[in-house]
């Protein structure tokens, strides 16, 4: 068994490499979209009626739409959209469920069992069914609502992870011995509790990304997403799904950017999770 | 035993107290919504005011918001959902007729996964960090990342487009299936069945694979399994004693699991046009039936307070180190 041991660390500190730079790949695409893009991604081109619904090209490498519009600038677009409002959800759920957790954790008793009830109660409510909801009584929603949905929404698992962690290191012998010296209690939270919950929120976001991802596609393709003419993946491929059989090009590059993104930042979160020893971040 | 009782009266108080915050959730959104029900029938400014008195009335719009509220939770403690403006009936009943096309799907696709994925990731845990284990893990994660309604769609494109093997819609032939045989009718029905099946299938294995395989290695290395080893058990041997501990937490990650089916379902049903709960939310997100909509949210709360406290049964009866503490 000893001999599992260097391999197993040398397998630990290289397989986030891989994910990482295509991470990092696909955001850089976002950032440059304008630059990478050949095409508008939302202005019809004059002679539209003869270009709309091309197979993938040399010219147009994913195809064209059925108003002529390149798909590979629709999916280059659609990346920031998609990417950015994963990000931010994620940001948010991450603040939420951060200052719920360490609350919990710092104060327990009576206090941490209510909270951490009303956090089963959360959780046992299916997020989908929620979200489909809100867009039913509401309406599609704007792009900023959609963030402020997806994040309020998202942080119920992040905060019993922080929980828990808070849990396990106020306990650690060098929180005792800064309370014991006197280390006022907002510096005791912001120089040596917070920086120990990074790995794990750093663990919990990269998995989150990934599944706020496919979750804003799949509302966007049900309708109930981001809305057109802005392009996102998910209703990118909403469009190609009626078309499917005749214009495949549609529908399918759209969804491999989106795998690859949602994979991309799952392996990053499985990688960086081996790395720190998280066994308690589940994706 | 006593401790086990305690458990599950607690996790029982739990599923109460889950449905009644979701019925509140529902009142909530039905009455903070912009236009009432009444609205998704009827254009509002054309109905007489008299007339709108008496729906109001009719359907307790003009108690006060606690009386309201106390008789909803009432109705939905009996129940009662509300009326479905769409379908014309109580939305209970609209759920009830759909529901169960929802449960074959669900049941179905999650006991084909527990099992699978069971299998694979016992296998993977004996030999974790070998090249095989490997494999199957890159294998899985991709499967994993791949969202169901995309997934759904590229099997719909390749079976039912492309080689035109299965059917892409519904579940059953509308146009054939009263002239078939009894026979003809399964075979029909099991044809429309595989696809759907299949989208959720290879998902939850991803995922109860990628569970089982972390619990099985860290099983591995107890000291229980390093005795067996010692004693001069076969290999094979020791293995099933150490899959009899790792198999547990895998009941319990079914039971939690139901959200993630029901989402899986809701997005299936829609790319097959499956008659199931997912196609009726999604119809009645369309045509404003508020009522449809708040049931489906309450009925699916409820099927997933039902799912965790059914593998906490399931777990005390079989895990004995439960009945000792």
């Amino acid at each position: 068994m000893f001999t599992l041991v260097p391999s197993a660390i040398a397998a630990r500190t290289v397989r986030w490499r891989l994910p990482l730079v295509f991470v990092l790949m696909l955001a850089a695409v976002a950032v440059f979209a304008p630059f990478i893009a050949p095409f508008s991604p939302a202005d019809l081109p004059d002679n539209y009626d003869v270009v709309k619904n091309f197979p993938p090209s040399a010219a147009h490498p994913f195809g064209t739409d059925g108003y002529g519009r390149d798909v590979l600038s629709r999916v280059i677009y659609g990346s920031r959209i998609s990417l950015t409002l994963a990000f931010a959800a994620v940001s948010l759920a991450l603040l939420l469920g951060t200052c719920y957790g360490a609350v919990a954790g710092l104060l327990g008793g009576a206090v941490d069992r209510w909270l951490m009830r009303f956090l089963d109660v959360a959780l046992s409510i299916p997020r989908l069914l929620l979200l489909l909801a809100v867009t039913a009584f509401w309406g599609a929603l704007p792009l900023s609502a959609l963030i402020i949905l997806l994040g309020t929404t998202g942080w119920f698992d992040v905060a019993r992870l922080v929980r828990g962690e808070v849990q396990a290191l106020v306990r650690r012998d060098f929180i005792l011995a800064a309370q014991a010296t006197g280390v006022p209690r907002a510096r005791l939270l912001g120089r040596h509790l917070v920086p120990h919950l990074v790995p794990l929120l750093v663990v919990s976001a990269t998995l989150n990304v990934a599944g706020t991802i496919a979750l804003e596609a799949g509302l966007s393709y049900l309708g109930l997403g981001v809305q057109p003419p802005i392009a996102s993946w998910g209703n990118i491929i909403k469009e190609g799904a009626g078309v499917m059989e005749a214009q495949w090009w549609l529908a399918f590059f759209p969804g491999l950017a989106m795998v690859t993104a949602v994979l991309a930042c799952n392996a990053l979160g499985d990688a960086l999770r081996d790395l720190f020893a998280m066994d308690q971040v589940h994706a | 035993m006593r401790g086990i009782v305690a458990r599950l009266t607690s996790r029982a108080l739990q599923s109460v107290l889950v449905i009644f915050a979701a019925a509140s959730l529902a009142f909530l959104m039905l009455h903070l919504a912009p236009g009432d029900p009444i609205s998704g029938i009827a254009d509002a400014s054309s109905v007489p005011r008299e007339l709108r008195a008496q729906w109001d009335a009719q359907q307790g719009y003009d108690q006060p918001i606690a009386v309201q509220y106390t008789r909803w939770i009432a109705d939905v403690a009996r129940g009662r959902l509300g009326q479905s403006t769409s379908h014309q009936r109580p939305a209970i009943d609209v759920l009830g007729d759909r529901l169960p096309h929802t449960l074959l799907l669900m049941s179905l696709a999650l006991g084909a996964s527990v099992l699978l994925g069971a299998a694979i990731g016992a296998w993977q845990g004996a030999r974790a960090g070998r090249r095989p284990d490997r494999a199957v893990t890159t294998a899985s994660l991709l499967l994993y990342s791949i969202p169901e309604f995309w997934f759904a769609l590229a099997l719909l494109y390749v079976f039912a487009y492309r080689v035109h093997i299965l059917p892409a819609t519904g579940m059953f032939d509308a146009a054939m299936y009263d002239s078939m045989t009894p026979w003809q009718q399964i075979i029909d029905r099991a044809r429309h069945l595989v696809l759907p099946w299949l989208s959720l299938t290879v998902m939850g294995t991803a995922v109860f694979a990628r569970y089982q395989r972390a619990t099985m290695s860290d099983v591995m290395r107890e000291p229980f399994v390093r005795t067996a080893r010692a004693k001069g058990l076969s290999e094979a041997a020791v293995r099933r004693q150490a899959w009899r501990a790792a198999i547990l937490p895998i009941v319990t990650l079914a039971g939690l699991s139901f959200p993630a089916l029901l989402t899986g379902a809701v997005f299936v049903e829609r790319v097959f046009a499956w008659p199931g709960m997912g196609s009726a939310l999604l119809d009645a997100i369309d045509k404003r039936d508020y009522h449809l909509v708040s049931a489906c949210v309450i009925i699916g709360s409820a099927m997933t307070a039902l799912g965790s406290l059914l593998a906490d049964i399931v777990r005390a009866f079989v895990d004995p180190r439960l009945r000792v503490s």
